[in-house]
């Protein structure tokens, strides 16, 4: 089902091509659950939409903070079809944490205060990866007084350079509706 | 130079009792209820030994300071909302008959800074407010000296209340209402902490800065800032903080954007992470990269310092 000799072939020599740009290398990491056919089906919308897929490392003895396994994907695309490949990826489900050099190249942590179990966290990560562009690289919870008391989360994000300010008034809207506090990171160091 | 001072708490008895040594002479004290004036000079310990004993400063009513004879009034009233009165009606007396005006008082500054200036334009006397913003912490004459142009953005702790308890919190493991109830009997909070916990306080002073590094192109007020306290931060935040190399500060920022106070995840070893009462402020220059500035920001010593530099400023 992987039609890769439908990829574009990768000009060399010619400076240019009527595609634009020259084609450039790109790191696409994923995260994929451990599933027969998880990796084809995340590997088609490369070739569907351009790329050209030169190496697949699988680390298949690793796992992701959320227990998935982390697959490193190097793709050769023209500049601007490389962001149509990584949504293509990300409209089949496929959990991207990082895409070339910069694009989800920030990391951000933040913390969620207040009566977080309650107001259903799952749903509340649920709908902040939903309504932004970022994905949950990491969660800490601390609820020490239990269900129904002041507890505490603390989430890794990782998203695209330059999107930050969006992603933190996705999160203060939902934070709001479930009358959590936000404190959010001063000045965001990427790790 | 003649000195008038105008409220007698902590500040305003510093004030009086270092003026002295910085070569200037207090010639009229007010409190809320009283004044008492000597062109020659009062003499400190009578007026503060009538003020322990019958609650008052001298014989004369409070507005009679306003009319006598002094180069500089110092304005050292708690800090009020709105209006800013009567400090406000303080520093306008003083500029309406030429002389000028140093405040430790948010409340003018901060709720009426268009209001202010204009009465300094229309003023032989100048308005200094430097123990405003940061206690003996050189912030606004930092900023005089760097041009506000040369500055595109300030950002730091300026309230040692909130400061301390969140880094007590952070380094004990205790939670909010222990750390407040230490901090009330250390004189470190007050019976009423809301001005502090709340962010008002902080807000107040990044006003002040948006106000002086906005150049009057944009005035702001409280109702401007975004503000958020401290009061609902349970430990376990600042334990996640912590397990990540992170503190939670309350935080201030003057810029671009406008003026924010808030609780803020900084890096533990972070310029910004100070502890205990202790205040800083970052600023972005333009030119030389960023610069910090960091000191005690409240008491009566530590804010006369900051006012009697602006007395030798004038």
């Amino acid at each position: 089902m992987s039609d890769t000799d439908e990829a574009v072939s990768t000009p060399t020599d010619e400076t240019e091509t009527d595609g634009g740009e020259r084609p450039q290398t790109h790191t696409i990491r994923l995260e994929l659950v451990d599933k027969p056919g998880e990796l084809l089906s995340a590997l088609h919308p490369i070739a569907d939409n351009g790329g050209n897929l030169l190496s697949i490392f699988h680390e298949r003895g690793n796992l992701t903070p959320r227990g998935h396994i982390p697959v490193e994907v190097d793709v050769e695309c023209p500049p601007d079809r490389f962001e149509t490949i990584v949504d293509a990826l990300r409209a089949e489900g496929v959990n991207v944490i990082q895409a070339g050099a910069e694009r989800y190249g920030e990391e951000l942590s933040l913390l969620l205060v207040g009566d977080i179990v309650d107001t259903d966290l799952s749903d509340t990560l649920q709908r902040i990866e939903s309504s932004t562009d970022a994905t949950l690289a990491d969660l800490s919870l601390s609820a020490p007084e239990g269900r129904g008391g002041a507890s505490s989360a603390r989430l890794r994000l990782a998203t695209r350079t330059g999107r930050m300010d969006d992603v933190f008034a996705h999160v203060r809207e939902i934070a709001d509706e479930k009358e959590l506090d936000v404190i959010e990171p001063l000045v965001e160091v990427s790790e | 130079m003649k000195l008038a001072v105008i409220g007698v708490g902590a500040v305003g008895r510093s004030v009086v009792d270092l003026a002295p040594e910085y070569g200037h002479v207090v010639t009229a004290v007010a409190d809320s209820r009283s004044s008492a004036a000597d062109p020659d000079g009062l003499d400190a310990e009578a007026v503060f030994d009538r003020k322990e004993r019958e609650g008052v400063v001298g014989d004369g009513a409070p507005e009679d300071a306003l009319a006598a004879e002094y180069d500089v009034l110092v304005e050292a009233t708690p800090t009020t909302l709105g209006d800013a009165e009567p400090g406000f009606s303080h520093v306008r007396a003083a500029l309406e008959r030429d002389r000028h005006a140093v405040l430790a008082n948010k409340g003018p500054v901060a709720e009426r800074y268009a209001d202010l200036m204009s009465l300094e334009r229309e003023s032989a006397g100048r308005v200094q407010f430097e123990a405003a913003v940061g206690g003996a912490i050189p912030i606004l004459s930092t900023i005089a000296d760097f041009g506000p142009k040369q500055i595109t953005a300030a950002r730091g702790v300026l309230n040692g209340t909130a400061n301390f308890i969140l880094s007590r919190m952070a380094a004990e493991g205790l939670g909010y209402e222990h750390v407040l109830a230490e901090a009330q009997d250390l004189g470190v909070a007050e019976a009423d902490p809301a001005f502090d916990v709340e962010g008002t306080d902080a807000a107040l002073k990044f006003v002040i800065l948006a106000n002086v590094l906005g150049q009057g192109e944009r005035r702001y007020s409280l109702d401007d800032a975004t503000v958020e306290g401290i009061r609902d931060i349970p430990s376990s935040a600042l334990d996640l903080a912590a397990e990540d190399g992170r503190t939670v500060r309350l935080i201030g920022e003057a810029t671009a954007d406008g003026v924010r106070v808030g609780p803020r995840l900084v890096p533990q070893h972070d310029a910004l992470a100070v502890t205990g009462t202790r205040n800083i402020v970052q600023f972005d220059t333009v030119h030389a990269g960023q610069l910090h500035l960091s000191g005690r920001g409240a008491g009566g010593p530590e804010t006369a310092t900051a006012i009697l530099s602006d007395v030798g400023r004038l």
